[in-house]
């Protein structure tokens, strides 16, 4: 739907008149991120699960594996399905029901950057091709909205992915000689071979921001997510609302977004803090 | 991705494509404006073996109310696929794909149109893929863009899209069925070719920000082609209705000449001024404004072909 959370008219002109003399309302430089922390395996129940947050936009992804069949046009490939779900505790906008608009364009972003740079090896997904693979649900939740909530599930699912552990498995034939899949207690890494980290951009008037917060994007024109893999390759693009970008805008975000993804991808150590306690509150 | 590449070859050293084309070269496309009766404006594009139909209703009142918005006119895509236009049946219930298509539709024909004009209301807008083969969100919002000028909805620019895609590394323009499945990557964008400005961008797939930027470098030339085929279609549309109107008021004349001769001499005004703008490549706002106006105009004078015995005063307050 195209409404929007509220926000009074002397706040955007305040938030707009700030970046007309480059500056955001809190202090931070166009092509900045908030602190970014992932905290890893929150979820014990899960087969991995992390919490990711920007500023105080947090967002939690649990991974599931599941066995079943593949489908039929893939028969030798393992299913990844991602869905968000805005739950009414992030947000008052947020009602419970079935996923709105916003919710699956939120999910179908996240699942394209791990999708389409084939960030989870394919081959630790097969069973037996054609009749058993993995299929992994990323589910997101959305717990608290500061905004920039693309950047906030996708890193929350590749953080989890990051931290899955797959059980393993042993193929037996049984007295009638079909092949059965026994699942053992041990587990074994999901072996990952990209990782995807996007940039999200805020276009307000002509003014274009790094990781928009919550006030920011109630008053954008346009968004534009890209996200790129650690070979700085561009696997996602995802340009939403009803602003425009020119060309030359478009191709200055691409450049900025090569840059941020691969800062945050270089201190993906000190992002990713197991010991971390999520409901902390802390200065962005 | 690209499992069976060698099965088939996307691409030749030379640059030559699976279907024959060259790495620039567009697929055929043609457009049927004002195709669908009940609708307010319609259009069918047929784009290489896609066939898309978009259908306009409104300015009309929005229903539930809570959505009306006071300051502006809400566009409401509905992007479906029929059961049969793809080679496994798909399932009748919208995807979330189709969702998202439709969410990014809406957005995308919004910098396009005058929402301020329409406050409270709802501009909806249909479009249902009969047949695709690659590329049908730009082909669709191609058709809607045109659905929407023949509602006579008044436009700053058409919506143009068309997609670029990665194969073997080489970028090329309009990918079909099987160059998005098999391909490295596909980039779709739609463009206000007047405005230059891009309105809707995806990607998936893997480009290398310099690919990237080479594709974006190659679609703006498309799309300002495609616009060229897009203003063909709605002028010949309209001109044939004006021809139209024409003989109908020549015959009229014969009845009742002196009554009417001032009417018919200013549509032939009217008719003069569009053979000049239509050799004008280029054009300002305002006299796109005022082009969109004589749509209008003309649209009505078409209804009124059809019932014929309408009364003069009707036509007043209908204009």
């Amino acid at each position: 739907m195209a409404k929007k959370g509220l926000i009074s008219v002397v706040e955007r002109e305040h938030i707009l008149s700030l970046l007309n003399h480059g500056k955001r309302t809190d202090g931070r430089s166009f092509n900045e991120f908030r602190k970014i922390t992932i905290i890893p395996g929150y979820i014990q129940k899960a087969e991995g699960s992390a919490i990711a947050k920007i500023g105080k936009s947090k967002v939690i992804a649990g991974v599931k594996a599941q066995m079943g069949t593949p489908f039929p046009d893939s028969p030798n490939k393992g299913v990844i399905t991602t869905t968000v779900e805005l739950v009414p505790v992030a947000a008052p906008e947020f009602e419970s029901g079935p996923p709105r608009e916003f919710a699956i364009e939120l999910a179908r972003v996240a699942d394209r950057a791990i999708r389409e740079s084939e960030a989870v090896s394919n081959e630790d997904l097969v069973i037996i091709p054609g009749k058993f693979v993995w299929i992994l649900f990323i589910d997101i939740y959305v717990l608290d909205h500061d905004g920039n909530l693309y950047d906030a599930c996708e890193l929350a699912a590749l953080g989890a992915l990051l931290n899955t552990q797959i059980p393993d498995i042993k193929i037996v034939t049984n007295e009638k000689g079909e092949e059965v899949v026994e699942v053992l207690e041990t587990t074994h890494p999901l072996v990952m071979k990209h990782t995807p980290i996007s940039c999200t951009f805020s276009k307000i008037g002509d003014n274009i921001i790094v990781d928009p917060n919550y006030d920011e994007e109630t008053i954008q024109d346009t968004r534009l997510t890209l996200a790129f893999t650690e070979e700085n390759k561009i696997c996602s693009t995802q340009k939403g609302e009803a602003g425009t970008f020119t060309v030359e805008e478009i191709k200055k975000c691409i450049d900025i977004a090569a840059e941020r993804t691969k800062d945050i991808r270089s201190q993906l150590d000190k992002i990713v803090d197991p010991q971390g306690y999520p409901w902390s509150e802390e200065s962005s | 991705m690209a499992k069976n590449k060698e099965e088939t070859v996307l691409i030749t050293k030379d640059g030559i494509r699976h279907d024959g084309r060259k790495r620039e070269d567009l697929r055929e496309i043609s457009f049927d404006v004002g195709v669908l009766d009940r609708a307010d404006g319609s259009c069918l594009i047929q784009w290489g073996r896609n066939k898309i139909l978009a259908a306009v209703y409104g300015p009309r009142e929005l229903h539930p109310k809570h959505m009306q918005m006071p300051g502006q006119a809400y566009i409401r895509c509905e992007y479906r696929m029929a059961t049969f236009s793809v080679p496994d049946r798909k399932s009748p219930a919208p995807k979330r794909r189709e969702k998202e298509i439709s969410k990014l539709l809406g957005e995308a024909l919004n910098p396009a149109l005058f929402t301020y004009l329409y406050p409270r209301s709802v501009i909806d807008v249909f479009i249902e893929v009969l047949q695709a083969d690659g590329g049908t969100r730009c082909a669709a919002i191609t058709a809607a863009s045109l659905a929407l000028a023949d509602a006579g909805i008044p436009m700053r620019d058409l919506v143009t899209g068309v997609a670029a895609g990665n194969l073997s590394d080489k970028i090329v323009l309009d990918l079909d069925d099987v160059e998005d499945k098999e391909g490295l990557g596909d980039l779709p964008i739609a463009y206000l070719p007047n405005l230059e400005k891009v309105v809707l961008l995806q990607s998936d797939g893997i480009f290398t920000p310099d690919q990237y930027k080479e594709a974006l470098d190659m679609l703006v030339p498309a799309c300002k082609k495609i616009y060229q085929l897009q203003r063909k279609a709605i002028t010949d549309k309209y001109s044939q209705i004006n021809e139209a109107v024409q003989k109908d008021i020549e015959a009229e004349e014969k009845d009742k000449p002196a009554k009417d001769k001032k009417k018919a001499e200013d549509s032939k005004a009217k008719d003069d001024k569009k053979a000049k703008k239509a050799d004008d490549g280029k054009k300002s706002k305002a006299s796109d404004k005022e082009e969109k106006k004589k749509k209008g105009l003309k649209k009505s004078s078409k209804k009124k072909d059809d019932k014929k015995q309408a009364s003069k005063e009707k036509e007043a307050k209908k204009d």
